[in-house]
């Protein structure tokens, strides 16, 4: 029994999916609301248990699978950002033809996909969580069936998906078949300094594992598919897209850089570097030109991969402290400035252009001071919470001594503050268009709410997500 | 030391009034009244109370006083960490005294939004103030940066025609300076593995590392004094935010570039400062008598003034690199007065705005035969801006060229150009405003101040008024700090002669 003890979360996770699938099977359409509530408390469930004690610090299953300090605020932030984007699709739901069980359901099975990813300690388990949740990610991005985008964007998400993970699958067969084994441990054994000379075809894997997870985030130059998934998808989707898978892929791909490879910094260094700049340089020079917002928070989400990716360039306890961190600010922004944009209806329909924001600080205060917070966070002005983010990575990069990167970081970062303040400008500046309808919905008011306030109020106490980060990072590190 | 917590009241003071703004019950007419009424006598009772700070200061040490420190960030060693010393602590007065007369110079001048105004305009004097007591480079940055957001929502949605572009402009061109300013922030951190300002003070830097540093904040604060060439945001932001809103500009906000070099650049990167001096005297120099034939040429009164600001902070710029007493006084006391001066000046355009909805000089001419008590307020203000003895203009320019004259004799002889060419492009625009015949019709019946205004300009008056005449109380204060930060500095001469200097 013992030694199901760390996987408790998943396995309760997967139990009561199956049990909801069956709920929506026996009870048919009229349950989704049912089983999305259901959904949540199930979320809710697995939050405590792994932010109790109830998920103690341990490998099981022989090793494919770990839960540390790193795990545990990694996995927070996943249900996090899943719960808080499932209650925001609740409305959403029950007005746009979503009315099918099975979106819940698949929510919940990428949710334990991810958990799996974040606790993977082998090459073989880090694929299972990879695939389970991307499989079911899939079919959620082309949920609306009848909308000819979201099919688009689900179609299009496979293909690309499906070549990543065929990339990332060679990587592991190639690192597998020149190392003999799949295990983090003995691979950083194995590479660990003094072990004489690195051979090309583990190098050569490496590079494909890191291809596969740069995919996964949306990184530079494999992030063709983000803008129109983003767009196409239904709007609560996005947003979810936006934050959990995100996070996760992000703790894999810290844990492998850092765990197995982490010897290997001198091979993976330049990658990662080469990919953040360009993400850094993508989001912020490519979002200028957007007029849908959906596709500007794509772009945003680049680039705010290209921060993050700082961090691990910067190969530190303190780079990995400054991720989980900006990881942290990441998602409340995220979440909120979601349930704004799911907030921009009009006459019962969703819409989605930036000019549809004119006057909104006249016609809705309250959601214009919201999401005015949220751009200016994003956008690292202080003193609200994204400035701190920021702030941690480019401290790490710094330590580390490379200061020419830090200078591109932060010159990118002017530029990406000019689309930022510019849905600024136009919710305050421009005249205003017709109001949206109201009310908005208690969900998406209590959330964005919650959100802002943690933006806002974050510089007054930020220590215990700085200590827990730091945790996180030392128990990453050997 | 455990004191009165007057630093954390004075920055909690205006927040405190911007929340109770907000959560006032909205009803169209009475919100803007009680709106305005809030705010002013926030902006008026956090005035009063920041004179304490210079009642009760102790002007015979140069430590920092009215300290308050807190853990903030333990695991990064950064805290909450105010304090003023006599270098600063005018420069709050100035932010106190100055935003109330903001206040009611838009009394009457902004008539829509005028809660949010208000609630911008107090949040940005709290991060103003407390720019000017951060006794931590991270808290410093975080008041710095946060002047941005509520100046950018004056400018932008309060603003003349062009006000999105102008304000666009000043964001991002403040924004670049300040990212590089922060890096330094962190490269310093990383040295001395702390942000505390009076710690970092006493840190030695390696020259080479000073070097960098030295440029990474000179991109910071040249941008914010703003220093020739890198101020062309100014006269667009100056020309398209409301009159309060230029008031503050330049006012308060120009003065933070001439702050960050005191605080930070001469007394931390001391070495550096000496080897860049060459460099900020041409681009002062530059400034000075540029910005003033440019000011010559300019056809929009707002815009004029504008550039007479950069030729005055080109003049704070070589009084702080002189590395000396009088020099580093006097750049204060340019500060100090060109605060009130320039708010003032702002202002006056602002009153004949407000009448006749133009800025341009040409739509005036003659306004001495309708506004006598106008004229005789513009007037007050264009001498105590070209600096006649008497007003406070005199003091800071005269100190500063006695300063740079023992630093560089050739840049003494070519800042005074500019003490030329500003009685030129000053007086030239009071005539053409003022004086001549009163042809214009719309200018017919135009009205002069009335007694709003006059309450508004009678203690901007008195001010430039004592500064001019008996500036004695002020030095007394500043005089040990700084005194203390040339000897930080490594500046040639020492304090007793210094002081028997100025005794003469």
């Amino acid at each position: 029994m013992s030694t199901f003890a760390p996987l408790f979360a998943e396995i309760w996770l997967a139990v009561a999916g199956m049990a909801l699938l069956m709920l929506g099977v026996f009870r048919g359409k009229r349950s989704t609301r049912l089983v999305a509530g259901l959904t949540v408390g199930a979320f809710i469930v697995a939050f405590m248990a792994i932010a109790g004690d109830m998920a103690r610090p341990g490998i099981a299953m022989g090793g494919l699978f770990i839960v540390d300090d790193f795990a545990v605020f990694m996995k927070t932030l996943v249900l996090l950002g899943a719960g808080l984007t499932l209650v925001l699709s609740l409305g959403f739901i029950r007005r746009e033809n979503m009315e099918r069980f099975e979106y819940p359901v698949l929510v919940l099975f990428a949710t334990l996909g991810m958990l799996m990813m974040v606790s993977a300690n082998d090459l073989i388990s880090l694929y299972m969580g990879l695939e389970l949740q991307s499989l079911a990610l899939y079919v959620i991005a082309a949920f609306q069936r009848d909308s000819l985008r979201s099919t688009e964007a689900g179609l299009k998400y496979f293909v690309l998906g499906a070549l990543a993970s065929g990339m990332l699958l060679y990587g592991c067969s190639l690192v597998y078949g020149f190392t003999g084994t799949t295990r983090f441990e003995a691979l950083a054994d194995l590479f660990a300094v003094g072990h004489g000379e690195v051979s090309v075809g583990v190098v050569i894997g490496l590079v494909f594992i890191a291809a596969g997870l740069a995919f996964k985030v949306s990184a530079v130059p494999f992030h063709m598919w983000t803008p129109d998934v983003y767009e196409g998808a239904p709007t609560p989707v996005t947003a979810f897209f936006a934050v959990a898978p995100k996070i996760a892929a992000m703790a894999l791909l810290i844990r492998v850089m850092m765990q197995p490879f982490g010897d290997l910094v001198a091979q993976w260094q330049q990658i990662l570097i080469f990919v953040s700049v360009g993400s850094m340089l993508l989001g912020a020079f490519a979002a200028l030109v957007q007029d849908n917002i959906k596709r500007l928070m794509a772009y945003s989400s680049i680039g705010h991969v290209g921060y993050a990716l700082l961090g691990l360039a910067a190969g530190s306890e303190a780079g990995i402290t400054g991720i989980l961190v900006y990881m942290a600010i990441y998602l409340a922004m995220n979440v909120g400035a979601f349930g704004c944009i799911l907030a921009m209806r009009r006459q019962n329909r969703m819409i989605e252009t930036i000019p549809d924001l004119a006057g909104l600080s006249r016609t809705n205060p309250k959601m214009a001071l919201a999401m005015g917070i949220f751009m200016f966070s994003m956008a690292g002005i202080p003193p609200l919470a994204g400035f701190f983010g920021k702030f941690y990575i480019f401290l790490a990069v710094i330590e580390a001594g490379m200061y020419g990167l830090a200078v591109i970081g932060v010159l990118t970062s002017v530029v990406g503050a000019y689309y930022y303040l510019r849905i600024v400008k136009v919710m305050c500046f421009d005249e205003p268009a017709d109001p949206f309808d109201a009310p908005v919905g208690s969900e998406i008011s209590i959330v964005v709410t919650v959100s802002a306030a943690f933006v806002l109020l974050f510089l007054l106490y930020p220590a215990p997500l700085l200590r827990s980060a730091q945790a996180a990072a030392v128990a990453l590190l050997p | 030391m455990d004191t009165f917590p007057f630093l954390s009241l004075t920055i909690a003071l205006p927040l405190i009034g911007a929340l109770f703004i907000m959560l006032m019950p909205k009803d169209e007419e009475v919100e803007a009244r009680n709106a305005r009424n809030v705010a002013l006598w926030t902006s008026v009772i956090t005035f009063v109370l920041s004179l304490f700070l210079w009642g009760l200061f102790d002007t015979t040490t140069a430590a920092f006083q009215f300290a308050e420190r807190r853990v903030w960030v333990d695991s990064f060693a950064i805290s909450y960490h105010l304090g003023v010393d006599g270098i600063s602590v005018f420069f709050i007065l100035l932010t106190t005294f100055l935003t109330p007369l903001c206040i009611m110079a838009s009394w009457r001048a902004i008539e829509h939004r005028v809660r949010e105004y208000m609630i911008a305009f107090l949040v940005l004097e709290a991060m103003m103030v407390g720019v000017f007591c951060a006794l931590d480079m991270v808290l410093f940055y975080l008041f710095f940066e946060g002047t941005l957001i509520p100046m950018f929502l004056i400018i932008g949605v309060w603003g003349g025609p062009r006000r999105v572009y102008a304000t666009f402009k000043f964001f991002l061109y403040t924004l670049l300076g300040s990212v590089l300013f922060l890096l330094a922030i962190m490269a310093m951190y990383l040295e001395a593995s702390t942000t505390d300002i009076p710690t970092l003070m006493v840190t030695s830097f390696s020259f080479d590392a000073q070097r960098w540093l030295f440029l990474a904040l000179f991109a910071s604060f040249a941008v914010k004094v703003p220093m020739w060439p890198v101020h062309t945001w100014l006269p667009d932001a100056h020309v398209e935010a409301p009159t309060a809103g230029s008031m503050v500009l330049a006012g308060v906000l120009l003065k933070f570039g001439g702050y960050g070099f005191l605080r930070f650049s001469l007394p931390m990167l001391p070495e550096a400062s000496e080897f860049f001096t060459p460099m900020i005297f041409s681009l002062s120099v530059v400034a000075v008598i540029y910005t003033s034939l440019v000011a010559l040429a300019q056809e929009d009164m707002k815009k004029l003034i504008a550039y007479s600001s950069v030729a005055h902070m080109g003049f704070v710029t070589i009084g702080i690199f002189t590395f000396n007493t009088q020099g580093i006084e006097g750049a204060i006391m340019v500060m100090l007065s060109h605060g009130v001066v320039s708010a003032a000046l702002f202002l006056c355009v602002g009153v004949v705005y407000d009448r006749m909805h133009s800025r341009l000089i040409q739509s005036y001419g003659g306004l001495v035969h309708r506004m006598p008590l106008y004229a005789f307020t513009f007037l007050l203000f264009t001498l105590a801006s070209v600096g006649l003895p008497g007003t406070s203009g005199f003091i800071g320019e005269f100190l500063t060229l006695v300063g740079a004259y023992q630093a560089n004799t050739w840049v003494a002889a070519l800042a005074t150009i500019g003490i030329i060419l500003g009685p030129a492009y000053m007086l030239w625009l009071y005539r053409r405003v003022v004086f001549g015949d009163l042809t214009k019709d719309e200018l017919k019946d135009i009205l002069d101040i009335g007694p709003r205004e006059i309450a508004i300009f009678a203690p901007m008056i008195v001010l430039v008024m004592v500064l001019g005449i008996y500036p004695e109380p002020f030095f007394d204060v500043i005089r040990v700090s700084v005194e203390n930060l040339v000897a930080q500095s490594g500046g040639t001469i020492d304090g007793v002669q210094a002081m028997a200097l100025v005794a003469e």
